[in-house]
């Protein structure tokens, strides 16, 4: 069992947590609606006074923040202090329309590094490890984020930055590298090259691998695991709530112990925007309460998962999230059916032999929605015998059917051929747009 | 006794057929026997050729997905059921064929057929049972 890196704050009773909470809760109201415009005109207009909250149950009175507030405040506009006193901004990737800005405030900086030594910890990380970090340095809170808090721990942080994977390989094999920070489809990427590669898996010294920025499904784990010889850990943030850091897993690996201290999280139905019971599956909601400088209030994430408030074996007793399952707007409706990407790789993956390298292609046919899974051919499950190449195709287009309840098509297509963008594979194309 | 071959997975699009040939021809590597087995989507492209292994990796280094597989060179008397003859003595033996396809060049009076089979072993035993002429594996490749 690894240590951990702050019991006094991560083994909190409940009871000490609850206030804690509501305190940090209260602080936070009062500085948003001073200090963030926005906030003031939602907290009126749906009639809150910030002093009626007196319970953590009071949060469901507050109205939602989402992303198209950060939006419409663009750039600077839900920072809860001036620009003085921001010491650091990061940003999303703005694929989508205008990126969103964040900052941080020096408190703000120390706290991440905080809770990013307290999930790196619970991975296992000590001092004596050697940190690869292979996300991209820049606007992107990942490499920043994991970089800070393993040097707190102790450890040798390499910061390697994403791309040239050859070097990668390079600098891992030759540096010794222990842990490994990038998203969980390079893993793959890098699995891939090391087995074409003459040297192969034994050259490196990796132990452990801390994976983030996308879904991934429990079989990808392990094949990350099997392939790289690795224990692969999960660890969850998003650039709007701080980064990563707002949970991480412990080493029994059932859940995501989301920092509490630090975040209050809801469950809520996407749809009605309702708050769900303990154990629903549903819309992350996460409220800040100890950021100075971007303060949300009611986060909506997008973030599809469940809350675990067992006890952990651990020690910990922050709530766990569960892997994420796909984000509400990444939810397909195909045929009327909702479907999430992470189902279909879950699928791809109990079929022997199949990697993750897919896309999903939806189009229309007339007034009929069509799933097309293309899926690169490797030698594994790749057959000199056409009949059994068409009994694969036939095996993975039933299981999609009754996995899905939609049907599917299966098509084969040769290695490499799928696009990818910076180790970040593009899963789903949509040509049903009108 | 066995004959080495190539399988290579090729999506159904334009010039994938012409890549491979050419990164052959680049290679110096000649093709003796070839067969393509399609469906609207991909193909299954087999292959003799007379340096399997260099082939194997010139097409695996271009990023193609390779196999290699064993299959059985069988001499066909050229005549009315020369090959019906091969395949009752195969069926009473209880050997299935997978696929089969013929080679361009003769040997000697007799046509030669590339056979894959279930149990290339157990075929291979019933067809020199039954006084069948099966092909060395290197004498294939230089014909």
């Amino acid at each position: 069992m690894s240590r951990i890196w702050d019991p006094k704050n991560e083994c909190l009773g409940r009871d000490e947590l609850t206030a804690l909470q509501l305190s940090r809760l209260k602080d936070t109201l009062q500085r948003v609606y001073a200090n963030i415009p926005c906030y003031k005109d939602k907290f009126d207009t749906y009639g809150v006074q910030v002093d009626s909250v007196r319970s953590l149950d009071d949060l469901q009175k507050l109205p939602f923040t989402t992303k198209e507030d950060l939006r419409l405040n663009y750039p600077y506009g839900m920072f809860a202090v001036p620009l003085k006193d921001v010491v650091r901004i990061h940003s999303s990737s703005g694929t989508t329309g205008k990126p969103t800005v964040v900052g941080y405030t020096r408190n703000d900086l120390n706290n991440w590094t905080e809770l990013t030594a307290r999930f790196m910890t619970a991975a296992g990380v000590g001092p004596e490890d050697i940190v690869h970090i292979a996300f991209g340095y820049g606007l992107f809170t990942g490499a920043f984020g994991l970089h800070y808090g393993a040097e707190r721990i102790g450890a040798s942080v390499i910061p390697m930055s994403s791309g040239n994977t050859d070097k990668q390989i390079m600098i891992m094999q030759d540096y010794r590298s222990t842990a490994l920070v990038c998203t969980p489809s390079y893993a793959l990427t890098i699995a891939d090259r090391m087995e074409k590669s003459s040297k192969g898996i034994k050259s490196l010294s990796l132990k452990v691998g801390l994976f983030g920025a996308e879904p991934w499904s429990e079989e990808m784990r392990k094949e990350i695991e099997s392939r790289l010889d690795i224990v692969a850990t999960d660890n969850y943030g998003l650039s709007e709530v701080m980064g990563p850091g707002v949970a991480g897993e412990c080493l029994n690996r059932s859940g995501m112990h989301i920092f509490e201290d630090h975040f209050i999280p809801e469950i809520i139905d996407p749809d009605s925007g309702e708050v769900l019971p303990p154990g629903s599956i549903g819309e992350l909601v996460l409220t800040c309460i100890s950021k100075e400088a971007f303060p949300m209030i009611r986060y909506r994430t997008r973030d599809i998962t469940c809350l675990d408030y067992e006890p952990c074996a651990c020690g910990r007793t922050h709530v766990r999230m569960r892997k994420t399952m796909g984000r509400s707007d990444d939810m397909l409706i195909i045929k009327g059916v909702n479907v999430f990407p992470t189902q279909i790789e879950e699928i791809l993956f109990q079929v022997e032999g199949c990697e993750p390298h897919y896309q999903l292609i939806l189009d229309r046919d007339g007034s009929i929605d069509t799933l097309e899974v293309q899926i690169e051919v490797n030698e594994r499950i790749f057959f000199d015998e056409m009949k059994r190449q068409r009994e694969f195709v036939n095996k993975i287009e039933k299981k999609l059917a009754s996995a899905l309840g939609v049907g599917a098509t299966v098509k084969l297509v040769e290695p490499s051929s799928l696009k990818r963008h910076e180790g970040k594979a593009q899963r789903v194309i949509d040509n049903r747009k009108t | 006794m066995k004959v080495e071959q190539i399988s290579i997975f090729i999506e159904n699009k334009s010039g994938r057929l012409a890549e491979v040939t050419r990164i052959l021809g680049d290679a110096g590597v000649n093709i003796r026997a070839l067969s393509l087995a399609d469906t609207s989507d991909f193909g299954i492209l087999r292959l003799i050729v007379d340096q399997t292994d260099k082939a194997k990796d010139v097409i695996k280094a271009e990023g193609f997905t390779v196999s290699k597989t064993e299959v059985v060179a069988v001499e066909v008397p050229d005549r009315p059921k020369g090959l019906s003859g091969i395949l009752d003595v195969l069926d009473a033996g209880k050997v299935n064929v997978e696929y089969m396809y013929a080679f361009v060049e003769r040997c000697g009076e007799n046509a030669v057929i590339i056979f894959r089979f279930d149990n290339t072993e157990e075929a291979i035993k019933v067809l020199l049972d039954n006084g069948i002429n099966v092909l060395k594996g290197e004498r294939v490749c230089q014909m």
